[in-house]
């Protein structure tokens, strides 16, 4: 144990200090990390290039030996499959065959089928050619590789393929090699197309294996214009006789010779073939491919919170990948050549070494603290995961060494390559990744930096939202006013993955680039190799086109067709479009001009291949000499494979060809003619010979135009549909905010300005003190002591307590018998209440609501109040002592300078803290309703409220008849807190005590159901009711302090007071529960919600996480330098704003700081959830939403024309999505649209 | 509160209603993934096997894929379905939540190694049988020591792993099917590895998906 402990002690510690190493010498070492995958990919170079084409051999014909099966050092240039006896040699003998000269009286299909016909005898020729010599008789028999079976599935084949005995192939075996056959054949082409495969072929076909030169060369057609037929007799030898060869080809040369022939004859060319990946072992591939193209795909999901997610993703990918290169490079430097196919394990080797280090690392430098440095930073990441990647590392290096003891070559390769991979790999991680990260973090710091520096340039002005109080629209406001924003970084948080592609797209104008890039290389391709190509593509048509046979003279380019001429080495393109030079010709005509001529030709000699002008021309070229080349390279493997003989891994060697040249006379192509062959028409005419040639190109040029016009405007759609935002016109005519988008102006994008407006509430005329709702009323109450019951919907003025006119009268004959000063009239009692501006005109436009109210106040009926006989008079001392001593002006001229005994001005400081300093208030009288003590605290629930009274009196009062419902005076402190939960309120007291009241409602005799306990969770009272609240229990020192806040959820109450400390009491029985210490400072803010999680903030800027079931603390974490001022709870995160103006969000399950929001100072410090990603937070004079995943602002929406003083103290966040808030006098309801959307 | 308690038990009980028939929906969304997967699988890996024993060009690849029974695949994808409902279901009823490397990355992980295996049993050769058995072996209690690691997951793998190398045993002795191999003691020598390790990948698709399923079912319950 202790081993293990200091073990791992030393390995966090190594990992630290190497951490540090990394993020301070970022560049050298990134330097050093890739010479040495350089250096270790260097044996790399000499391995063969992967690749499944055929490679050749070419050795001389003439001194060939079989190569020995032992490899032979000395040999330089000879492959290392250059060994042992090849498959087959082949030997091709060329046949060009052709009518001359061409008579108009024949038909085309003379043109192939004499020449054709000609094969079996020379099929008979080869097979009955004997070679005698000393050693004894050779025959082709005693030679040619000996086949047996076709494969079963090749039944359709058998009877056009050779079985049990010489591979000879030609086109003769369209017929079974049996010239009666081929006489009585209606339609040769019938039959050659007849064993075609349907549809697209990518191997060899058998016409291809047949006539052993490509379709397109071979001439049998209707519409050749060359009339020169060419095929091939093929010969698969399995030995190699160069005698027999010899005299072969010298008894064909002699039979039909070829004048103009200069092939060469002596080289032979070996071809060996690779492995080649069939479709059936393609699939298992790919679909590994895709397996771990998904694995990377959702590991690198995981990378967050860094500044540039890609770019870590890529150096992950890049770090296993290169550690791979270098496992490989490596094994070979010390002489392990790799026999496994590397495609095939490749896969596996990635999936083992795998990227979960990687990720891991990243997530724990990640989730360290972000005020350090980033050195640290790095060094606490890598200690904290040390001993976990060690431990995975050791798991993996002992699971693969058993993999070495199975003692199976492969799986020991294998094992092998995984080992040095993982071994590498760990040094990549540790070198190469952990540099990447160290900078990529320094990145993100740095954008901060910036982002924080310009405060206000990097946002774009948001616009106010539109104003809604009653009357009129206002102006714009002249000024904007934004909040900036900090740690964009943090932004990137838990987007989509969809969105952040479309982001991704969207900033860096990738789609942009792509189709102009796109765009370019498509050009590029059509400007300079697809005219290339098609070039040499027209010369060959037009040769092919052109009538050859009137340029018999020598002067003429024998063959222009071809792939092998190029316009490039043959000089000006004229020469190749234009196909007539003809020197020696002066006139010459196409041959369907010369229709007139026919006459003279007629007397030529037939056997003369050079004497007439329609003589078709037999010419022989270079490309002949190895025309093989010409097919497809699964040519020779497919036809090895119909017998089931693989040449994967062999070779085969062929030898020179033996050009035959066929002259056939007409008549002996009418005489071999069949009956039905005169039914074909003649070729169409050709007029001119020139225009296809053009019009072929125009009409390439313009597919391609058509081609890439289309895929231009597909890539615009797509990138429209991708980024449908007009980024870079900032916040101008947003639509309506759809729900799947987010906001997010660090992509350019403004924050939308949605149709949230603020509904202004007006009617009171002082600062409003308490608010209070349950969802469907609100009840305000103003510093005036006036208390105002709207409805939350629709924001009417429900009832004013106390009643208008009873307030006025009092209050004027108050002040008349204290100061002797002048009458004032309650609106103007209080001018200087606001610092600068007195705002007239919201006095002016106030609606009167006097003749609304019923101002009787007296007629109240007193029967309620037996508790507490309404006093003749008030006192209005109460009153303004409570002013004097919650406001406690320091100096007392400045009191003395107002006019009146107003509250000071300006905006008075919030009452909660200033607590602090509050004397007890002298007891008042016990008058009831007492007008004169100040309202402190309120609660609504149902359509009671409760108000707690400075005087210490806690008073029930019917919300919607604005009645007092009972009251009760047994304390005599103030009531500073106040919590109404089911049928009981508790209230705390100034002087520290906690007082549990219930309220009882007896109905009347008749209704005897709801007497007693049974009081139904959710209150309804009625009128009727008779409702008594009693105390059940005082406790008298519950602090030693003040209670500053009282929050009660989930059946337990929770103080928290200017003593340190917080206490949870139960509330059915009003038992002390815990004593919670653990802050420095009074406890300023608490929140206690359903979910029994209980948090505080106070003085000191703490927070405390505490369990509520047992009283611990789960959490203790230093938020803000100065008082915490207000605390919410989402499911996943506690949102703290303090005294500093910040606004700090944290994770609740770890307690880490996910990111703070810097706001402006002075601002309020009210927060509110709105959702669980919406949180609201008061400002001066405006409310601002935030979307709590990103840290984004969404929106500020101003409360009022002008921008001074008022600020935000209190925001109540309604069922409804609609928030309410304070803003001096009056209230303004603000509903959120988007989240009313989200609710339905 | 107390008021806005009561308020939503209507609404409360309606969302209840669309869980459960979202519920079913889902467990055949879930089933008939599964079932797909089960049967791409169980093609490919016998594209893999049909590798071994024939020549680098085969006539038809389509009749290559489809060179065992028609059957085949479709038990596959069945077994795979009832196996990759069945692991989160034990789950559930044992109380022991799987919390072992839930992740789809460390799926994908395991559907890899479980290729791999296959792809090692088609490819590689062995001396002998019982060093194939032995090899193949430690590769799936590796497979399932690294993606795994509990205990139900080990108990089912075998006991599935092993009632089906019986029922292919049956099967093949009643003539029903029959192995294209002639190396039958080749084929009885991979079965059950292979079995137990199919088991244990197709159990990991299933958990993962169910906590996917279970991750939405929290999300609309928080929305709702």
């Amino acid at each position: 144990m202790t081993v293990r402990e200091r073990l791992r002690e030393k390995i966090s510690a190594a990992f630290y200090r190497h951490g540090l190493l990394c993020a301070s010498y970022p560049v050298p070492i990134i330097l050093f990390t890739s010479a040495s995958i350089l250096a270790c990919c260097y044996p790399l170079l000499r391995l063969p290039l992967p690749g499944t084409g055929p490679v050749e051999f070419t050795t001389r014909v003439r001194d060939y030996t079989v190569p020995s099966h032992e490899p032979q050092g000395d040999l330089g240039e000879r492959p290392d499959w250059y060994r042992g006896p090849p498959v087959a040699y082949i030997q091709q003998v060329l046949v060009k065959a052709a009518v001359s000269p061409w008579d108009s009286t024949l038909v085309p299909v003379d043109v192939f089928r004499s020449p054709l016909g000609r094969v079996f005898s020379l099929l008979e020729e080869i097979r009955n050619h004997v070679h005698n010599d000393g050693s004894g008789v050779r025959s082709l028999e005693a030679l040619c590789l000996q086949v047996t079976d076709l494969l079963p599935g090749l039944r359709r084949m058998q009877t056009v393929l050779p079985e049990h005995g010489c591979l000879l192939v030609s086109p003769g075996n369209y017929w079974q090699n049996q010239r009666e056959l081929f006489d009585s054949d209606p339609d040769l082409l019938k039959t050659v197309h007849q064993h075609e495969p349907k549809g697209l072929h990518t191997s060899a076909t058998l016409r291809d294996l047949l006539f052993g030169v490509p379709v397109k060369h071979t001439g049998v057609s209707l519409y050749s214009r060359k009339r020169v037929v060419t095929y091939t007799i093929t010969m698969v030898l399995g030995s190699y006789d160069a005698r027999f060869l010899s005299s072969l080809r010298a008894r064909l040369r002699q039979l039909h010779p070829s004048v103009n022939c200069s092939l060469r004859e002596d080289h032979m060319v070996h071809v060996h073939f690779k492995e080649e990946i069939g479709m059936a072992e393609l699939i298992p591939l790919v679909t590994t491919y895709i397996i771990l193209f998904a694995y990377i795909y959702f590991s690198t999901r995981k990378i967050d919170m860094v500044k540039s997610k890609w770019g870590l993703a890529l150096a992950a990918v890049v770090t296993v990948l290169s550690s791979l290169l270098m496992s490989v490079g490596l094994c070979t430097l010390f002489g392990l050549t790799p026999t496994l196919n590397g495609g095939e394990i490749f896969p596996y080797l990635v999936v083992v070494i795998g990227l979960e280090n990687v990720l891991v690392l990243t997530k724990s430098v990640v989730s360290t603290p972000v005020d350090l440095e980033v050195k640290l930073r790095i060094a606490q990441g890598l200690s904290n995961e040390s001993w976990s990647i060690m431990k995975n590392m050791a798991t993996e290096l002992c699971i693969i060494l058993i993999g070495y003891f199975t003692l199976v070559p492969a799986i020991q390769e294998f094992c092998l390559f995984a080992v040095v991979g993982l071994v590498s790999d760990f040094f990549l991680q540790m070198f190469f990744f952990t540099t990447v990260l160290s900078i990529d973090i320094r990145r993100m710091e740095l954008a901060d930096l910036n982002r924080r520096l310009p405060a206000e340039a990097g946002m774009p002005p948001p616009k106010p939202g539109p104003l809604r109080p009653r009357e009129a629209p206002p102006p714009p406001r002249p000024s904007p006013y934004t909040i900036t924003l900090q740690t964009p970084a943090f932004r990137n948080l838990r987007l989509p993955k969809r969105l952040r592609v479309v982001y991704f797209l969207a900033r860096t104008r990738l789609a942009q680039r792509f189709i102009m890039v796109g765009t370019v290389i498509w050009i590029g391709i059509l400007a300079y190799t697809d005219p290339a190509g098609l070039r040499t593509y027209l010369a060959a048509q037009v040769s092919e086109q052109s009538p050859l046979g009137e340029g018999g003279a020598g002067g003429l380019p024998p063959h222009l067709g071809g792939a092998s001429v190029f316009p490039g080495a043959g000089g000006d393109p004229a020469s190749t479009l234009s196909v007539l030079p003809a020197p020696a010709e002066p006139t010459p005509l196409p041959e369907n001009q010369s229709q007139g001529h026919h006459g003279a030709p007629r007397e030529g000699v037939p056997h003369q291949a050079q004497a007439p002008p329609l003589v078709p021309q037999i010419s022989w070229g270079a490309e002949d000499e190895e025309g093989w080349r010409r097919l497809s390279f699964r040519h020779w493997p497919s036809l090895f494979s119909y017998y089931n003989i693989t040449l994967a891994k062999r070779y085969i060697s062929i030898l020179p060809v033996i050009p035959v040249t066929l002259h056939l006379s007409p008549r002996e192509a009418i005489e071999t003619r069949h009956p039905q062959d005169t039914r074909h028409p003649p070729p169409p005419s050709l007029k001119t010979n020139d225009l296809p040639a053009d019009l072929t190109l125009y009409k390439v040029a313009a597919l391609g135009l058509a081609a890439g016009v289309l895929l231009v405007l597909l890539l615009f759609c797509l990138y429209r549909v991708l980024c449908p935002r007009n980024y870079g016109q900032n916040g101008v005519a947003h639509g309506r905010r759809r729900r799947g988008d987010l906001p997010c102006d660090d992509y350019g994008y403004s924050p939308p300005i949605s149709e949230i407006s603020p509904l202004l509430l007006r009617g009171h005329s002082m600062d409003i003190e308490c608010l209070a709702s349950d969802g469907m009323l609100l009840a305000s109450c103003c510093l005036a002591g006036q208390i105002r019951v709207w409805d939350a919907q629709t924001g009417d003025c429900l009832t004013v307590i106390p009643k208008h006119g009873l307030r006025r009268s009092s209050s004027s004959g108050c002040w008349e018998q204290r100061d002797g000063g002048g009458v004032f009239d309650e609106d103007e009692g209080y001018p200087l209440r606001r610092r600068t501006t007195p705002r007239p005109a919201l006095f002016e436009d106030q609606p009167d609501l006097t003749p609304l109210i019923d101002t009787n106040f007296d007629s109240q009926p007193p029967s309620h109040l037996l508790l507490t006989p309404p006093r003749d008079g008030f006192d209005f001392g109460g009153l303004v002592e409570r002013a004097y001593l919650e406001h406690e002006p320091p100096s007392p001229g400045l009191t003395a300078s107002y006019p009146s005994p107003s509250p000071p001005s300006g905006p008075p400081p919030q009452r909660r803290r200033s607590l602090g300093y509050i004397q007890p208030p002298v007891p008042q009288g016990q008058g009831t309703p007492d007008w004169e003590s100040a309202v402190w605290a309120m609660e609504l629930r149902g359509n009671l409220i409760a108000a707690g009274r400075s005087s210490g009196k806690l008073e029930l009062w019917d919300a919607v008849e604005g009645s007092l419902r009972c009251s009760n005076e047994d304390g005599v402190s103030g009531i500073t807190a106040l919590a109404f939960l089911n049928n009981r309120i508790v209230a705390a007291r100034l002087d520290g005590s906690l007082d549990f009241f219930t309220v009882d409602i007896n109905k009347p005799l008749g209704l005897l159901q709801y007497r007693g306990d049974n009081i139904p969770p959710s209150p309804c009272y009625s009128s009727e009711d008779v409702i008594s609240c009693q105390l059940t229990r005082s406790v008298q020192c519950a602090h030693q302090k003040p209670i500053t806040v009282l929050r009660a959820a989930a059946g337990r109450v929770v103080t928290g007071s200017q003593d340190h400390t917080v206490r949870v009491y139960r509330l059915e029985d009003s038992c002390c529960l815990f004593t919670l210490q653990g802050h420095s400072g009074g406890i300023t803010a608490i929140y206690i919600d359903q979910t029994m999680v209980l948090a505080s903030g106070g003085q000191d800027g703490a927070i405390c996480l505490w369990d509520v079931l047992t009283g611990s603390r789960v959490s203790h974490v230093y938020g803000h330098r100065g008082d915490v001022t207000s605390l919410v709870c989402t499911t996943s995160c506690v949102i703290s704003s303090g005294l500093d103006d910040l606004i700090s969000i944290w994770d609740r399950s770890t307690g880490i700081k996910l990111y703070s929001i810097q706001q402006e100072v002075g601002c309020g410090a009210s927060l509110g959830v709105i959702s669980e990603s919406l949180l609201v937070t008061g400002g001066q004079g405006c409310v601002s939403f935030w979307d709590l995943n990103f840290g984004d602002l969404l929106q500020t929406v101003y409360l009022g024309q002008s921008s001074d003083g008022q600020g935000v103290r209190q925001l109540v966040v309604l069922n409804n999505a609609a928030i309410v808030c304070d803003f001096g006098s009056e209230l303004s309801l603000v509903y959120v649209p988007s989240v009313l959307e989200k609710l339905d | 509160m107390s008021r806005s308690g009561s308020g939503q038990t209507d609404p409360s009980r309606g969302t209840y209603i669309a869980v459960i028939t979202n519920r079913s929906t889902t467990l055949v969304i879930r089933g008939f993934m599964l079932f797909s997967i089960g049967v791409f699988l169980a093609l490919v890996l016998n594209l893999l096997q049909v590798q071994r024993n024939v020549t680098l060009f085969p006539p038809d690849v389509i009749s290559s894929i489809f060179s065992s029974a028609w059957w085949v695949p479709p038990c596959c994808g069945t077994a795979s379905a009832i196996i990759g409902l069945l692991y989160p279901c034990i789950d559930c009823r044992l109380g022991e939540p799987h919390k072992f490397k839930r992740e789809w990355s460390s799926v994908m992980r395991c559907v890899a190694v479980f290729v791999g295996i296959n792809h090692a049993s088609a490819k590689v050769d062995f001396a002998n049988n019982v060093q194939l058995s032995l090899t193949l072996a430690a590769l799936s209690i590796g497979l399932w020591w690294t993606f795994d690691r509990s205990r139900s997951g080990f108990g089912l793998g075998v006991v599935i792993a092993l009632l089906a190398t019986l029922s292919t045993q049956l099967l093949v002795y009643n003539g029903v099917f029959q192995y294209t191999s002639p190396d039958f003691l080749y084929i009885r020598s991979w079965l059950p590895c292979i079995f137990f390790a199919g088991v244990i990948t197709m159990g990991n698709i299933g958990r993962q998906l169910a906590l996917y399923e279970c991750k939405l079912m929290s999300e609309k319950a928080h929305q709702d």
